[in-house]
């Protein structure tokens, strides 16, 4: 240590004090850009690019002249009906999901229950949440399909045939209860922090003003929580939007949602025009950003309680 | 503060408990059955017999390295130039990392199709290594946010400029200081979105069935339709896969740079005990 003379020490901790090395780094400044520029390449060349290539030619008709008619299109009855189906299904999963995840947090965080069962369910979600594709399909073909663990018991041990009620694994109500396995978990995961930022202090203050446990909910509890349950609602019914490889696995791909319909006009053209393709991905791309959106906002304005 | 046996709590988590559960064990159950009459292991042997399941296994595990090491080429150098030199480009950066969680992969599929189709300027679907090199850098962006998001934490963790200044005076360029100082510093931080990009790209389908891949998704996809117990145990195997790759992401996640072995392994046991 003692071979480093003193200039150098001064150096290291302070170098914009050495007149001499400004102008380099001034003119090291001016390219420092350039380091950033194979990340920035790379996005535009493999996400940018082609996704603004789809919503380009959304508003071409097929000769390449600006239209709105593909947009127009999309009202026909039968991508209309996707749509709604896809909406309806990605409401209901996510509503249930939101419920269900919300009442599993509750119960784990403020239900009493022990830290040990909280770190169990915990980790078992961040699992259960990347759990989703084809093997989720086929877990719940042998537990809810035809010839499923539930389906046989109940037929045999309790004389319920689950079928004849219209259930069907492979309806609307069978893949909202499959995608339930990945959304509880992603619902429980995000709304974990605003539930732990319902103090106990305010309980205590409420119950020592003698409020009722339902009074507590209903005039502190429950307006704290509504931005951060509501945002997750949204993310929760992007997730499912979005979902395709399960819909597959379980339906083969006779059950036209937009991610379905999508993925047999890029097989094989069935719209019979390919701006309509682009037009669909187009509404698809608008309702992500919709709700990645709004659940941002939410966030930003539910993380004022959590400070 | 004393209270009551939480009854209405300790009810929803058996009944989400059953919810998470019996799926797993039916599909368990489901898979013994493949022989009549009694319990065996044969659609396991089945599967792990199947040449296909080896091949199309092997295609994408190789799919996902390829893309593992692209995308920390791609994010480790630029996470840690816009954390040194350019910190004002930091939100647009980390923005355009989550742009990805926006675009359906089916939608960035047909982007790439056709961007890269025939006749394009770089007609990469013409050939079969083109298609693969497309399948890569698709799941490099799928991942990407989670990989932005894992390396960008490690380098939080480190002080990077007094790092950088410390090579930099003992002569190290540019270059030598990313790969002998930043790298292994932010080794565990890269290894913990490695195990993330692998869950997402190894059984992946949509993109590897429109481009024509002969991965493990649509293997998967096909063996559904073909057969009765093999899906059962392949759901077993993968969901068994999944929690390591989930743990092993968790551990990596958490641990320090320069951190030892011993005191990772006491801190990941207890938390496996709490499981």
């Amino acid at each position: 240590m003692t071979a480093i003379p003193d200039g150098t020490t001064t150096d290291l901790s302070s170098p914009e004090q050495r007149p001499g090395r400004a102008s380099p780094r001034a003119a090291r400044g001016r390219w420092d850009w350039l380091g950033v520029l194979p990340y920035f390449a790379f996005l535009t060349l493999f996400l940018i690019w082609p996704v603004f290539y789809l919503v380009s030619g959304a508003f071409q008709d097929q000769a390449g002249h600006f239209t709105f008619q593909n947009i127009l299109d999309l009202s026909s009855p039968s991508i209309a009906t996707s749509y709604w189906l896809s909406i309806r299904l990605s409401f209901a999963s996510a509503a249930i999901g939101t419920v269900t995840g919300t009442l599993l947090a509750y119960a784990l965080i403020l239900g009493g229950m022990p830290k040990w069962l909280r770190n169990a369910v915990t980790t078992f979600s961040g699992v259960a949440s990347n759990f989703a594709g084809v093997p989720l399909a086929f877990a719940f073909i042998a537990t809810f399909g035809r010839l499923g663990l539930v389906t046989v018991v109940l037929r045999d041990a309790f004389g319920f045939n689950l079928y004849a009620t219209g259930f069907s694994l492979f309806s609307f109500w069978g893949l909202a209860l499959t995608y339930l396995y990945f959304q509880m978990p992603l619902m429980l995961l995000v709304i974990t922090p605003a539930m732990e930022g319902l103090r106990t202090e305010w309980r205590e203050a409420a119950e020592s003003l003698g409020a009722s446990p339902f009074q507590f909910w209903r005039m502190v509890g429950a307006p704290v929580l509504a931005p951060s349950v509501l945002g997750c609602f949204l993310l929760l019914f992007a997730n499912a939007f979005g979902t395709l490889a399960t819909v597959i696995a379980l339906t083969g791909s006779n059950f036209s949602v937009v991610p379905i319909l999508l993925f047999q006009q890029i097989r094989g053209n069935v719209l019979y025009n390919p701006n309509l393709g682009y037009a669909l991905a187009l509404g698809m791309i608008f309702i992500m950003i919709f709700s990645n959106t709004l659940y941002l906002v939410l966030r930003s304005r539910a993380e004022r309680w959590q400070k | 503060m004393k209270r009551r046996f939480p009854i209405f709590s300790t009810l929803i988590v058996l009944l989400a408990a059953a919810y998470f559960l019996i799926p797993l064990f039916a599909a368990f159950e489901f898979s013994l059955h493949m022989k009549r009459g009694y319990l065996s292991f044969a659609a396991y042997r089945s599967v792990f017999h199947s040449d296909e399941f080896i091949s199309t296994l092997t295609f994408s595990a190789v799919a996902s390295f390829a893309a593992i090491l692209l995308g920390a080429i791609l994010v480790v150098p630029t996470a840690y130039w816009v954390r040194l030199r350019l910190p004002k480009l930091r939100p647009v950066v980390e923005f355009l990392s989550l742009l990805p969680l926006i675009i359906p992969p089916v939608v960035l599929v047909f982007g790439h199709l056709r961007l890269f189709g025939t006749g394009s300027f770089l007609p990469l679907t013409m050939s079969e290594m083109g298609t693969n090199i497309l399948l890569v850098m698709g799941y490099v962006i799928l991942s990407l946010p989670y990989m932005f998001r894992a390396v960008d934490n490690g380098m939080a963790a480190i002080d990077i400029a007094t790092l950088t200044e410390a090579a930099e005076s003992l002569g190290a360029s540019r270059w030598r200081t990313i790969v002998d100082i930043i790298f292994p510093n932010v080794r565990s931080a890269i290894v913990s979105g490695a195990f993330l990009t692998f869950s997402i790209s190894l059984g992946e389908f949509v993109l590897a069935s429109l481009l024509n891949r002969p991965a493990f998704g649509p293997y998967m996809v096909q063996l559904g339709q073909d057969r009765a117990y093999e899906p059962a145990a392949l759901a077993i195997m993968s969901f068994a896969l999944t929690w390591l790759l989930m743990a092993a992401m968790q551990a990596f996640a958490n641990r320090k740079p320069g951190q030892r072995l011993l005191p990772r392994i006491r801190s990941s046991a207890s938390t496996s005990k709490a499981q």
